[in-house]
């Protein structure tokens, strides 16, 4: 068991006063160089209330609907599994405390018309940033409800062009044990890999997130530039990007090669689908003590589930 | 030197016939409960975030533990005897193994009934589908038998050849246990690990004796298995 004394963020300590919080966050935006990119909003109370949310200045695109299940900041900043820096759920928001995501930059390569390398702020200024409100439902269980601040990934990939051989997209975490001290433990292959077909990877609901409950986002979620595929497990989720590869091949991913009959490509949420250890049929939203049903591609059947017609989701798990 | 015996003897000797000691230990022994209720009731009532986010998960982690923990106590006793010649050590065997069993049945209760949510029907198919589930159940089971004939009437009811081969079903649990909290974890194997390296050890010390003990007496294999270092 572990008792957690550190604050779930770098700056949101109650200790500190609003406005010391608010020259630091500036001070941390401008050496980021992205205030004038994401030109965040800048809550007041950034401390450690349950009840008072930060807010986002950003319209909300998708699910609106959720806001009142919110899962709170302090549960989404100190839960989470983020291997690259231990294993344990409150391991990231501790020892990701002095990870620096800039500068940073994004490789496009592969099968596009345009591969380039992008200082993030490039990569990120073409785009109005948006809000979406996504369920967020883990391999083990348990679930949340996510204010998400990005920009959709049908976007970025209409701007880099892929060619028409290209048939799947990877995505590779930033591989650096220096910085990131997990990676000295070969607990996953490193670097971390995950991967779409293109035709999920253009679905709307498929989501590039800079940014959490309007802010920008904590290391521990994955800064400065993570994916979101909401109708699938977590962990096809990619955090802190350094690489988009678009290929012909579906891409060898981390949690698949580490146990393949346990996590597979495809990895859509799915209540009739158990995992060999446990069962997918339950979840526990994280805050609510009853647990609740797990729903169909967590909910986005309507959006999603024609990508899948014709396929046998018990093998195509 | 001499005077550094004389101290060692007379806490030794202290420990043995204190009336306290039985009483310090069973307080130590639940500490670990209050400790975890204390963090829950805080959570609860002041809104602290001692249990983090998923408090019902890190309670069944923190109970499984502590049924571990107090099962290597239980198995340590045997071999410190021998080391240390001290044979009072066993009065406490069999509390440490009473504690054993209390947590795992406080982590079988949290389970089902937080998790569960005294759902039989999930329960059931939770066993049936789930080996991890079922192995638990196996490793708690195994261990009433035992609870049942912890008492001293029951060795002398039972004799000691039978009660200690009776006994002997600590190490199926433990083994099972192992194998369960093994199953039980996604991916970092390191703490598992570690539990096994020490209930290894711990198992190690009674092969090797039984192994020793056949070796004096060709032929009498059964009969020294019976004699070897119990639980
Ligand atoms: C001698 C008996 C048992 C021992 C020593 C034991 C020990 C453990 C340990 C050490 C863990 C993992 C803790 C961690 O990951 O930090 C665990 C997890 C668990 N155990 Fe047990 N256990 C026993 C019996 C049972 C029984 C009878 C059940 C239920 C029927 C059960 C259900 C569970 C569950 C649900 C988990 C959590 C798995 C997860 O992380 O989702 N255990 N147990």
């Amino acid at each position: 068991m572990i008792i957690r004394r550190t604050p779930p963020h770098p700056i949101a300590s109650s200790e500190i006063t609003p406005e010391s919080v608010y020259l630091n966050r500036r001070q941390f935006l401008e050496e980021a160089g992205l205030l004038s990119v994401v030109a965040l909003a800048m809550p007041s109370d950034l401390g450690r209330s349950r009840v008072a949310q930060p807010q986002s200045a950003y319209p909300t695109t998708m699910g609106s609907d959720l806001r009142s299940e919110l899962t709170p900041w302090d549960d989404v900043t100190t839960y989470n599994n983020f291997y690259e820096f231990g294993t344990d759920k409150s391991d990231p928001a501790a020892n990701a405390r002095t990870f620096r995501p800039r500068p940073w930059s994004v490789r496009v390569e592969g099968l596009v018309k345009k591969p380039a390398d992008y200082d993030l702020e490039d990569f990120i200024k073409p785009y109005k940033l948006e809000e979406r409100i996504y369920r967020h439902r883990c391999v083990e269980a348990w679930s949340m409800v996510v204010p998400w601040l990005g920009f959709p990934m049908a976007d970025l990939i209409a701007r880099v062009e892929p060619s028409p051989s290209a048939k799947y997209v990877e995505f590779i975490t930033l591989n650096d044990a220096k910085r990131m001290p997990g990676q000295r433990i070969p607990v996953l292959q490193w670097p971390y890999v995950e991967g779409l077909r293109l035709d999920e990877a253009r679905n709307p609901l498929a989501f590039f997130a800079v940014g959490v409950y309007g802010k920008m986002l904590p290391n521990q979620n994955g800064a400065p530039l993570r994916h979101v595929v909401p109708w699938k497990y977590g962990f096809k989720g990619c955090k802190s990007i350094v690489k988009i590869r678009f290929t012909d091949r579906e891409p060898r991913t981390a949690w698949n090669l580490a146990a393949p009959d346990e996590y597979g490509f495809y990895a859509n949420v799915n209540p009739n689908v158990d995992h060999p250890r446990w069962s997918q049929a339950k979840e526990r939203r994280i805050g609510e003590f009853r647990r609740r049903a797990t729903l169909m591609f967590n909910g986005y059947a309507d959006q999603v589930a024609s990508l899948y017609s014709g396929m046998d989701l018990r093998k195509s798990y | 030197m001499g005077s550094n015996r004389d101290w060692q003897r007379s806490v030794v000797s202290r420990l043995k016939s204190s009336r306290q000691l039985p009483r310090v230990l069973f307080v130590l022994a639940l500490a670990p409960l209050m400790w975890g209720a204390g963090l829950l009731a805080s959570d609860l009532v002041q809104g602290t975030r001692y249990l983090g986010s998923n408090p019902i998960k890190e309670l069944e982690h923190f109970t499984g533990k502590w049924t571990l923990r107090f099962l290597i106590l239980s198995l340590t006793v045997t071999p410190l005897m021998a080391l240390t010649h001290q044979g009072w050590l066993i009065r406490y065997r069999r509390t440490w193994g009473l504690f054993a069993f209390f947590y795992a049945c406080v982590h079988l209760t949290i389970y089902f009934v937080l998790d569960v949510e005294l759902n039989w029907a999930d329960f059931g198919a939770d066993i049936l589908k789930r080996k991890y589930i079922a192995i638990g159940m196996t490793a708690l089971s195994l261990m009433i038998p035992l609870v049942l004939t912890s008492t001293k009437a029951s060795i002398r009811r039972m004799g000691n050849i039978r009660w200690t081969a009776l006994h002997r079903l600590v190490f199926a649990t433990v083994i099972l246990a192992n194998i369960h909290y093994w199953m039980s974890v996604k991916r970092d194997i390191r703490e598992p690990l570690l539990f096994a390296l020490i209930f290894g050890v711990l198992l190690g010390y009674r092969l090797r004796a039984w192994w020793r003990e056949r070796a004096k007496r060709p032929g009498a294999g059964s009969a020294a298995l019976a004699k070897a270092p119990t639980a």
